[in-house]
C-alpha cells in the first residue's frame, strides 16, 4: 500500500501535472496558431479594454441576462466553480503535500470549511447530473463527453470527502483519491473540461466584438 | 422531436437535395470545415458545456415551449455536431433537414449571446452551417431567388438600371406636389451624405423613398443618390451563405460612394443591411471597418433631431412601443438614441416590451427568415408567439420598428395573433409630422 501510495503521488504526479500543463500549452498554442492562419477576421478586434469589460461583467453573479433568468443555476455554478478551484489548492493536507516535497507553504482553509466546501462541490455535481436528466432542454442536448466531464470532476471530491471521514478502508480511498484528482488534471486539456483553458478567450472575443465593433453589451 | 419530424415542402431545397450523394457531401462539408473554419468554431464546439442556460434566449424555444429542438444549442446539436461528430458522413435527407432548421428557424439575432457564460457564437455557427448547404447548393428557392438577383444585377429585386433612376424620378416629380424644389440629387460628388436603400423600396416601397426625398429636403441636407449599381446596400448573398458574392455586392457598393468622393454613407431603416455594410461584407472583402464611414436612418435622424434640423408641427400621438432591431441594436447600439429620438417625435412616450434594448426578442424574419418565403411563414409566425405575447403586454397602438425585414414580420405576427397594432417606419412619423411647406 505504501508503494503504490509513493507511486501516485510521486511518479504519477509529475505525469498528470506534466499532461495538464504541457497539453494546456499545447493546446492554446495550437489553438492560437489556427486562429492566426483561419479566422484573421475574427482576432483582428481582440481588444483588451472590451475583453476585461466582458469577462468582468459575467463574473458577477446574477449581472447576466443568462445568470438572472436561471438563479438555481447561477448559485449552483458560481457555488460549484469556487469551491472547485479553493478547496483543493488551500486544502491544509495539500499544504502539506507541497511542503513535504517542495518546501513551499501558504494560507490555507480550516478543514470543517473545507468539508462543506467539498460537499457544495458534491451536491452541485448532483445537481448538474439531475438537470441533464430531468431538464428536456437539457437532456436533449447532452453526450456522453459531458457525462464524462461531470465524473472526472465529481470523483476527486468523493473520494476525499470519503478519505478524510475514513468511511471505507483509508488506505485505499486515499490512493483512490489522488488518482482521481491526477485523472481530472491530465484531462483538463482533452475533454470538456477544456473550457478551463478556452472559455476566457471565447469570452474575450465575444466581448471585443460587442464592445468594439457593435457598441453593445454582451452581457 | 426534431427538424426530421417537421419538415417543409421547398422546391430549391428538394431540387438541391436530389443532386447530392454522400460522396459530394462529405467533400463538401470537409472543404468548408477546414478550409473556412478554425479556432472559432473548434473553440465553441469543444467548450460548450450543454448547460442548456440559451434555452431561455431564443424566440424559437420560447414560442414552443418543451420542445428543446427549437433551443439554440439544441440546433447546432441537430446540424453542426452531427457534422463534425461523423466527418460530414451524412446522407441527403439530412442535409434537407440542416438546411431547413439553418434558414427558416434562425434568425442569427445573436440574443443567445446574451445567455452564454462561455461567449459562444450560435448565429455564427447557423451561418456556417448555411455556408455548408449553400456550397452544396440546398437553399428555398425563394431567397436564393434574391441572392440569383444580387448575382446578375448587383441589386435584390431584378431591378433593371433604368428602372432604378426612372423611380427616383418619378418620386421626385411626385413629391414636387408637395415640396415644389425637392431634387433627389443623383451622382452628386462630393456630397456629405451618399443615401443607400435596399431593393424593396424602389421595387414596393416607393413611398420610403419618397419620405426620405422629403426630410434630407426639409433638413437641407447635401446629399446624393447613384444612378449606377451599388445603390443596393442590401444583402442576401450573407444569408444563403454565398460569402462571395457578400463580398463583391459591399465592393461595389463602398466603391459606388467612393467614386462620388462622399463623406459618409446614410443607409435607409434597414437591419440586415447594416450588418452586411458594417459588420460582415466589409471584412469578407478585407476592410477591418467599414472604408466610407456608415450610418443608420436612427442615428442619422437623431443627429438631425440634435442639430434642430427636424422641425415638428405636431408630434406622433402615442404611447408606442419600440422594437428594437437585432442588426443596428445587438450590432450597433443604436438603442438609445433610437429612444431619445422616439421620445421627440410622440406623445406620451414610449412603453417598453419586457425585453428590451440588447436584450430584445426578434422580429422572426431577419437573417433572411422571412426571405425564404411563404412555404415558411407559419413556421415564422409560430416562432414569434413569444414577440406576440410581449406587444400584447404593452397595451399599446403602435409599434416603431426601423427596419424593413422586421415590418415584414411584425406586421404577420400583428395579424395573426390580433394584435391590432399598427407597424411605423421613424420616417413615417417624421414625414407625417413634421413642418411642410404651404403649397
Amino acid at each position: 500500500m505504501n508503494a503504490a501510495y509513493q507511486f501516485v503521488t510521486g511518479p504519477l504526479a509529475w505525469a498528470a501535472w506534466g499532461i495538464f500543463l504541457l497539453g494546456s500549452a499545447y493546446r492554446l498554442i495550437s489553438m492560437y496558431q489556427l486562429a492566426k492562419a483561419k479566422d484573421p477576421t475574427a482576432i483582428a478586434y481582440m481588444s483588451w479594454h472590451f475583453s476585461l469589460r466582458s469577462i468582468i461583467n459575467w463574473l458577477i453573479p446574477f449581472n447576466a441576462l443568462g445568470w438572472r433568468k436561471s438563479p438555481a443555476m447561477t448559485i449552483a455554478t458560481f457555488a460549484f466553480h469556487a469551491c472547485l478551484f479553493l478547496t483543493p489548492i488551500f486544502l491544509v493536507a495539500h499544504v502539506l503535500l507541497w511542503d513535504q516535497a517542495f518546501g513551499v507553504s501558504y494560507a490555507t482553509i480550516p478543514d470543517g470549511a473545507a468539508d462543506i466546501m467539498t460537499l457544495v462541490v458534491i451536491a452541485a455535481c448532483l445537481y448538474f447530473a439531475g438537470r441533464r436528466l430531468v431538464q428536456p432542454e437539457v437532456r436533449y442536448i447532452t453526450t456522453p463527453q459531458d457525462w464524462l466531464a461531470l465524473i472526472i470532476v465529481l470523483a476527486p471530491f468523493l473520494t476525499g470527502f470519503l478519505a478524510y471521514h475514513q468511511a471505507i478502508d483509508y488506505d485505499a480511498m486515499i490512493i483512490l483519491h489522488v488518482v482521481a484528482g491526477e485523472i481530472m488534471l491530465a484531462a483538463i486539456p482533452f475533454t470538456r473540461l477544456s473550457h478551463m483553458v478556452f472559455a476566457v478567450f471565447t469570452r474575450a472575443y465575444m466581448g471585443s466584438e460587442f464592445g468594439g465593433v457593435r457598441h453593445a453589451r454582451d452581457w | 422531436m426534431g427538424i426530421a419530424d417537421r419538415l417543409i415542402e421547398d422546391v430549391g431545397l428538394r431540387r438541391g437535395v436530389s443532386r447530392l450523394t454522400p460522396e459530394i457531401i462529405e467533400k463538401t462539408v470537409n472543404a468548408v470545415i477546414s478550409g473556412e473554419t478554425g479556432a472559432r468554431l473548434k473553440a465553441y464546439a469543444e467548450t460548450c458545456m450543454r448547460c442548456g442556460l440559451c434555452a431561455q434566449a431564443c424566440h424559437f424555444s420560447l414560442s414552443h415551449p418543451g420542445d428543446p429542438s427549437y433551443t439554440p444549442a439544441g440546433k447546432v446539436q441537430q446540424t453542426m455536431s452531427v457534422l463534425l461528430k461523423t466527418g460530414g458522413r451524412v446522407d441527403p435527407d439530412f442535409i434537407y433537414g440542416m438546411a431547413q432548421l439553418a434558414y427558416t428557424e434562425c434568425n442569427l439575432c445573436r440574443r443567445c449571446v446574451h445567455y452564454c457564460p462561455i461567449g459562444i457564437d450560435t448565429g455564427y455557427i447557423m451561418s456556417t452551417v448555411r455556408r455548408i448547404c449553400h456550397k452544396l447548393g440546398v437553399t428555398p428557392q425563394y431567397i436564393q431567388d434574391t441572392a440569383h438577383s444580387h448575382s446578375a444585377t448587383f441589386n435584390q429585386m431584378w431591378v433593371k438600371d433604368d428602372e432604378w433612376t426612372d423611380t427616383l424620378m418619378w418620386q421626385e416629380d411626385e413629391a414636387r406636389d408637395e415640396f415644389p424644389d425637392i431634387r433627389i440629387p443623383l451622382d452628386k460628388e462630393g456630397a456629405d451624405i451618399y443615401y443607400s436603400v435596399i431593393a424593396p423600396e424602389p421595387k414596393f416601397r416607393t413611398q420610403l423613398i419618397y419620405q426620405a426625398a422629403a426630410i434630407m429636403h426639409m433638413a437641407g441636407v447635401d446629399w446624393t443618390m447613384p444612378s449606377e449599381p451599388g445603390w443596393d446596400n442590401s444583402d442576401m448573398c450573407m444569408f444563403t451563405g454565398d460569402f462571395e458574392m457578400m463580398g463583391r455586392l459591399k465592393r461595389k457598393h463602398f466603391e459606388s460612394a467612393q467614386k462620388l468622393k462622399v463623406k459618409r454613407i446614410v443607409m435607409g431603416e434597414c437591419g440586415h443591411a447594416f450588418r452586411s455594410i458594417y459588420d460582415m461584407g466589409n471584412r469578407a472583402v478585407g476592410w477591418k471597418m467599414p472604408p466610407v464611414p456608415v450610418i443608420h436612418s436612427i442615428e442619422f435622424f437623431w443627429e438631425l433631431m440634435q442639430q434642430g434640423k427636424i422641425k415638428l408641427v405636431k408630434k406622433y400621438p402615442g404611447p408606442v412601443t419600440v422594437h428594437d432591431p437585432c442588426n443596428v441594436v445587438r450590432g450597433r447600439g443604436l438603442h438609445e438614441k433610437l429612444r431619445e429620438l422616439v421620445n421627440f417625435l410622440v406623445e406620451g412616450g414610449i412603453v417598453e416590451t419586457a425585453s428590451n434594448r440588447e436584450h430584445n426578442l426578434c422580429c422572426t424574419a431577419g437573417g433572411g427568415v422571412i426571405n425564404c418565403g411563404p412555404p415558411f411563414k407559419n413556421v415564422r409566425v409560430a416562432g414569434s408567439k413569444a414577440k406576440a405575447e410581449e406587444l400584447r403586454a404593452t397595451g399599446v397602438k403602435t409599434i416603431v420598428a426601423p427596419c424593413h425585414n422586421c415590418h415584414g414580420g411584425l406586421e404577420d405576427t400583428v395579424h395573426s395573433y390580433k394584435l391590432g397594432m399598427e407597424i411605423k417606419f421613424l420616417g413615417d412619423i417624421i414625414y407625417e409630422c413634421m413642418e411642410k411647406p404651404e403649397v
